[in-house]
């Protein structure tokens, strides 16, 4: 029984004796690049644990009173939700954009070369659902197409957040899926192939960010967004296939 | 004390696991119910969930028992691995199966590929998952049952010259039928829960793939109210179930230990 106790301390005290880090609620889409500004701030002593998830699975998080100090949305949509119901503290910072794609396995299963061909009966599409950004978004590149209806009904399934998107594609489980350019990382990039999405029918996506209200670590947090828009923070994210923030201005 | 101890556990557990269920319950939304029942995407949710959880019940059942019985009768060498590889399901996380079974019947899985089948995104793959996930919960108690089944019987009707499938038809069937109806209950239960093999594996397609554990899953981040609705309706659905199998067991328990005056 000691043996077992002394055991269960040993495999659980890294998890026990984990430093104080601030956590933060970001859109699926910035796992990586969030990652790597966290190894930088960890260079100054800040520490950051992340909750990865579709944008909208997050505000719910937010609202059911999940602890978090800050809230990284891929729209501006779930973002106004969160400052809606005072999740809130202070106004929300674009910080990034990104631009949509379709991706296909590298072996093309579906032969789908062009966005059109997204259309043709029996290719396997796969979309986000209505309510996550990247899902959204996709909906409105297909309108601005008018490709909506027809391809719509090539959809096999709406996945939850866009990681999801990205896996089963490059597992070549479906034709072609709508993810964003920052999604075809060097991880996956050998198993997609990547089709643009005409200029004229281009939605971009926008990341705004804030702190949490009332968030525990609240300096943390705001050093975290702070150094997102310093010019190291934006290379940090263009590196990871986004667009800086600036030009996100009118 | 140890009474009280007792007392005091029990009243802990059952607030733990009432409370939830409580809280759900209170914030039915009682004036929309009855319009949100009848919402074309709930009673889409909720006859995909009843059609695949018969349909893998049904399934679970045809190919569980001749495995039950094996294990019960027979010893064969590796038979330790066979139960444990039936077991593992289980205790492994539901995603992880649902990994598995993306690169086993996948497309471009091993299985998929070999056979030029396309399984992922259908309904049959939303089955498939529920087989794989549920099928232990059958096994698990048709197994004890075989096992309880007392020899003798068997032996003496060999000695009247029944045949292997006659006794088993006549003799052991009847004899274990509250073992497999509680079996089929446990694993129709589980079942009906499935998600996280099937939004892995099967995906989320609402009419095709989209069972009430995914609708519930969807609706919390749009439409709280439609969540709690369907997750009310999936509580009363396993209740039932339940419920139902406790009252059937004990009437046929009472009935099957009639017609084993030996076994007494």
């Amino acid at each position: 029984m000691k043996r077992l106790v002394l055991a269960f301390l040993l495999v659980a005290s890294p998890a026990l004796a984990a430093p104080d880090a601030a956590t933060i609620f970001a859109a699926a889409s910035l796992s990586e690049s969030f990652q790597d500004v966290a190894k930088e701030l960890e260079k100054t002593g800040k520490h950051y644990r992340f909750n990865f998830a579709g944008s909208q699975q997050l505000a719910a998080q937010l609202e059911q009173g999940a602890p978090a100090d800050v809230f990284a949305s891929a729209d501006e949509l779930w973002m106004r939700y969160a400052k809606e119901h005072d999740l809130l503290e202070g106004d929300p910072r674009l910080f990034a954009r990104n631009r949509l794609v379709v991706v296909t396995p590298k072996t093309n299963p579906g032969r789908v070369d062009r966005i059109a061909d997204l259309a043709r009966p029996g290719v396997k599409v796969l979309l986000g659902v209505e309510n996550v950004p990247v899902g959204r978004y996709a909906r409105q590149v297909l309108a601005n197409l008018h490709l909506s209806r027809r391809v719509l009904a090539n959809v096999v399934s709406q996945e939850e957040n866009v990681k999801a998107i990205v896996t089963k594609i490059a597992l070549g489980e479906a034709d072609a899926g709508f993810v964003y350019a920052s999604d075809v990382t060097p991880g996956v990039r050998g198993k997609l192939r990547r089709i643009a999405i005409p200029d004229d029918a281009e939605v971009i996506a926008d990341y705004p960010i804030a702190v949490a209200k009332n968030a525990p670590h609240a300096e943390a947090a705001r050093a975290f967004v702070d150094y997102l828009l310093t010019r190291e923070g934006q290379a940090i994210l263009v590196k990871h296939g986004f667009l800086p923030a600036e030009d996100a201005r009118p | 004390m140890t009474r009280a101890a007792a007392i005091a556990a029990g009243a802990l557990l059952l607030l733990l696991l009432g409370i939830p269920i409580a809280s759900l319950i209170l914030r039915v939304p009682a004036a929309s119910l009855a319009a949100r029942m009848s919402e074309p995407a709930i009673q889409e949710a909720l006859r995909l969930s009843l059609v695949t959880t018969l349909a893998s019940t049904l399934i679970i059942v045809l190919l569980g028992t001749p495995v039950a019985y094996v294990l019960a009768t027979r010893s064969f060498p590796g038979k330790r691995v066979v139960e444990t590889v039936i077991d593992l399901p289980m205790v492994l996380p539901p995603t992880v199966a649902g990994l598995a079974l993306l690169l086993a019947f996948g497309r471009a899985g091993f299985v998929g590929r070999a056979l030029g089948i396309e399984l992922p995104f259908t309904t049959l793959a939303v089955i498939l998952a529920q087989v794989f996930m549920s099928a232990p919960f059958f096994i698990a108690p048709a197994r004890a049952g075989f096992s309880g089944v007392d020899r003798r019987l068997v032996d003496a009707a060999a000695t009247l010259r029944a045949s292997e499938g006659y006794t088993f038809a006549r003799v052991v069937l009847p004899l274990t039928l509250p073992s497999l109806t509680a079996g089929a209950a446990m694993a129709c239960a589980r079942a009906l829960g499935e998600f996280g093999a099937t939004i892995t594996f099967a995906g989320n397609l609402p009419g095709v793939t989209q069972t009430m554990p995914l609708a519930v899953y969807v609706a919390f981040q749009s439409d709280l109210e439609a969540a709690i609705v369907l997750s009310v309706l999936l509580m009363i659905l396993s209740f039932g179930l339940l419920l139902g199998l406790r009252a059937a067991t004990g009437r046929m328990g009472s009935a099957s230990s009639l017609v084993s005056p030996i076994a007494r």
